[in-house]
């Protein structure tokens, strides 16, 4: 894309944005505050947008703050991903009927809804392409996932103010959006005003902002100038500077493998609640479990998939009992499989930084801390 | 209506508020259906019929909290090809199990007129301390999809679908923001098994614990957290002593902050 295309918008060209996009008949979902945290839900209006709201973030501890400006994208991750958008966390496979002797099956319908999805971080973009390369670039795609992955619309948000558990630095996965978007915003909160810098990473994101151009009043988006995107530059070279943690991985698969039976496993086990808060909230965990649900009278049944993780009991169950009885044996699973085995599988780390684990453990575990452990006193 | 092919089910009551077996009632939807699965052979609170047992099902409510019952439970036990325990009170002594902590004679000499007429043992144990129970179904009350599916399992001659993981894992399901890590709010959730769905979590409230200890509780580090959080020795003490005070992890649990507490 040559810079001609890129575009400057005041927040009543972001409201445009939003109109256009829900005019084309998709349904825009972002960012908004509920419950004490920044969530995605539909939205339709800029005023449901985290209006100055930023957020302080550290093991096991999320709350919200003023930021005392009027920024709309000026907080770091929440609690969810966009997993729960593309990969639902409760999905019908399919249903079955018994008449007699005779079972039919029916598989599930997909109908995926039109999602354009505002202010994604470059770490969570990192995530959405871990899924695509697990679910549908393997033997047997996910073809419910590729549905919704492909009816997907994605605006992107340069962080400009990461949290106190980020690590995409370490990562090199932000904290700005480089690839897998549609269109790429930096907000710009300066002398010269409220504004975005908007740039195209499709052709399809190119045309968006062609008619966006013939719709919008002219002081609400206008062509882009150098400043502008000297300004854009410096928002992400600052957060660069600012992440809240950092992880050496330096070699960490060989570490891993070489230390599993550190001493570390059973220190973090004496903490770990087994709860399962850190795989759910990650946006690459992907493990699941299905559920058989049939009728009293035995003559209807669903096979639902539902999200399942490492750190349950019943997750490792082969006949006998569980592979992973030990809660030390789960933390290790899901922390080697991660930043160690996921690259061997995949071609790259499962970890893109983005410090939910570590904000939602209830018990305050921090992976970069654990893995700092471990290489420090090795085995 | 005596079927002979349908399994018959027998619902007991031992010490309890009758909120389970109200569970079963409540299933509204369910019950024609269930009719016809099962021969409602012995259940005193939806009716004074009364088919002989012995009995294919038997669910059983509450704890057992007297001489009599103690010896009554062995008979359900006799007549019952298959027990199911239903609740807190059945599956860990429910919440008159705070007794196990206390003094019973001084509590019965306080409150009643004529301590001589209560008769009453010093603890409030589940059933499984009295006799072999097939499976226990956890909650206070149980949750009605988890009744059915247990029910059905009986039915079908099949395990019971009923995952023992903690609260969090629904919670997350379900898209709920953590009201522990968000809020502050101390919550049983991470220790605690699933089955309510999330139900206070998801209404802004702290877990407390209804469904009893999840597989694997870490309760000890779930204390350190709220100790690190505020939270005072008598506070982390009751904090484990409600509904499920008598399960044994909520109860060692409870117990390592009495001195502190006192």
């Amino acid at each position: 894309m040559d810079n001609s295309s890129e575009m400057i918008l005041r927040v009543a060209g972001l409201q445009s944005l939003i109109d256009l996009l829900r005019a084309q008949a998709w349904v825009v979902v972002g960012p908004t505050v509920r419950d004490g945290a920044i969530v995605h839900a539909p939205i339709e209006s800029v005023d449901q947008l985290p209006r100055g709201i930023g957020d302080l973030q550290d093991g096991g501890s999320y709350r919200l703050r003023q930021r005392g400006d009027e920024a709309l994208f000026g907080y770091s991750v929440g609690p969810q991903g966009w997993k729960s958008l593309l990969f639902p966390s409760r999905e019908l496979l399919w249903s079955g009927q018994r008449d007699g002797a005779d079972v039919a099956v029916e598989p599930a319908v997909v109908d995926p809804p039109r999602l354009a999805l505002l202010g994604v971080r470059s770490c969570d973009l990192h995530a959405i392409a871990i899924h695509d390369r697990v679910l549908t670039e393997r033997a047997v795609p996910d073809a419910a996932y590729a549905a919704r992955r492909d009816n997907i619309f994605v605006v992107a948000v340069t962080c400009s103010d990461p949290g106190g558990t980020c690590f995409c630095v370490s990562m090199g996965t932000g904290p700005v959006p480089d690839r897998g978007f549609d269109l790429a915003l930096t907000e710009l909160l300066d002398p010269a005003g409220h504004r975005f810098l908007v740039v195209p990473g499709t052709a399809r994101g190119a045309q968006v902002l062609d008619e966006l151009r013939a719709l919008a009043a002219d002081e609400a988006a206008m062509p882009a100038d150098e400043p502008d995107r000297l300004a854009a530059r410096d928002v992400g070279a600052q957060a660069a500077l600012r992440m809240g943690r950092a992880l050496d991985v330096d070699g960490i698969r060989d570490l891993l493998y070489a230390n599993t039976e550190h001493p570390q496993w059973e220190d973090v086990a004496s903490r770990c609640l087994a709860c399962t808060n850190c795989t759910l909230v990650c946006p690459t965990c992907f493990c699941t479990s299905v559920d058989d649900v049939g009728d009293l009278t035995g003559s209807t049944t669903e096979r639902w998939r539902v999200w399942d993780s490492c750190f349950n009991t019943d997750f490792s169950y082969l006949h006998g009992g569980s592979v992973r009885s030990s809660v030390s044996s789960r933390y290790r699973q899901w922390a080697t499989h991660k930043l160690a085995s996921w690259v061997d599988q995949f071609g790259t780390s499962g970890c893109v930084g983005c410090g939910r684990c570590i904000t939602w453990c209830p018990a305050a575990i921090d992976i970069t801390a654990e893995v700092a452990a471990i290489r420090s006193r090795e085995d | 209506m005596a079927d002979q092919s349908r399994p018959k089910l027998a619902v007991w009551k031992f010490a309890s508020c009758d909120g389970c077996q109200l569970t079963l009632l409540n299933c509204e939807d369910e019950l024609i259906p269930l009719a016809g699965e099962v021969e409602i052979a012995y259940f005193p609170e939806a009716t004074r019929a009364v088919i002989e047992g012995p009995y294919d099902v038997s669910l059983v409510e509450g704890s057992v909290t007297t001489d009599a019952d103690a010896e009554r439970i062995h008979e359900v036990r006799r007549v019952s090809r298959r027990l199911i325990t239903i609740g807190a009170c059945a599956t860990s002594g429910g919440i008159q199990a705070l007794r196990n902590f206390s003094d019973v004679a001084e509590y019965r000499s306080v409150v009643y007129a004529h301590p001589e007429y209560i008769q009453t043992l010093a603890r409030s144990t589940p059933i499984a301390a009295h006799v072999t129970v097939d499976f226990e179904l956890h909650g206070c009350p149980i949750d009605s999809g988890q009744l059915l599916e247990v029910l059905a399992a009986a039915v079908q001659d099949r395990r019971p679908r009923i995952p023992s993981y903690s609260v969090c894992v629904e919670c997350k399901r379900r898209g709920a923001v953590c009201v522990a890590v968000a809020h502050g709010t101390p919550c049983l959730g991470p220790v605690t098994q699933a089955g309510c769905g999330a139900l206070c979590p998801a209404y802004a409230r702290g877990c407390y614990g209804c469904f009893g200890p999840q597989d694997t509780p870490n309760t000890q580090s779930l204390a350190d957290r709220l100790h690190v959080q505020g939270m005072t020795e008598p506070n982390i003490l009751r904090f484990f002593r409600s509904f499920n005070a008598g399960s044994e992890p909520f109860r060692h649990e409870s117990e390592q902050h009495e001195e502190a507490a006192l």
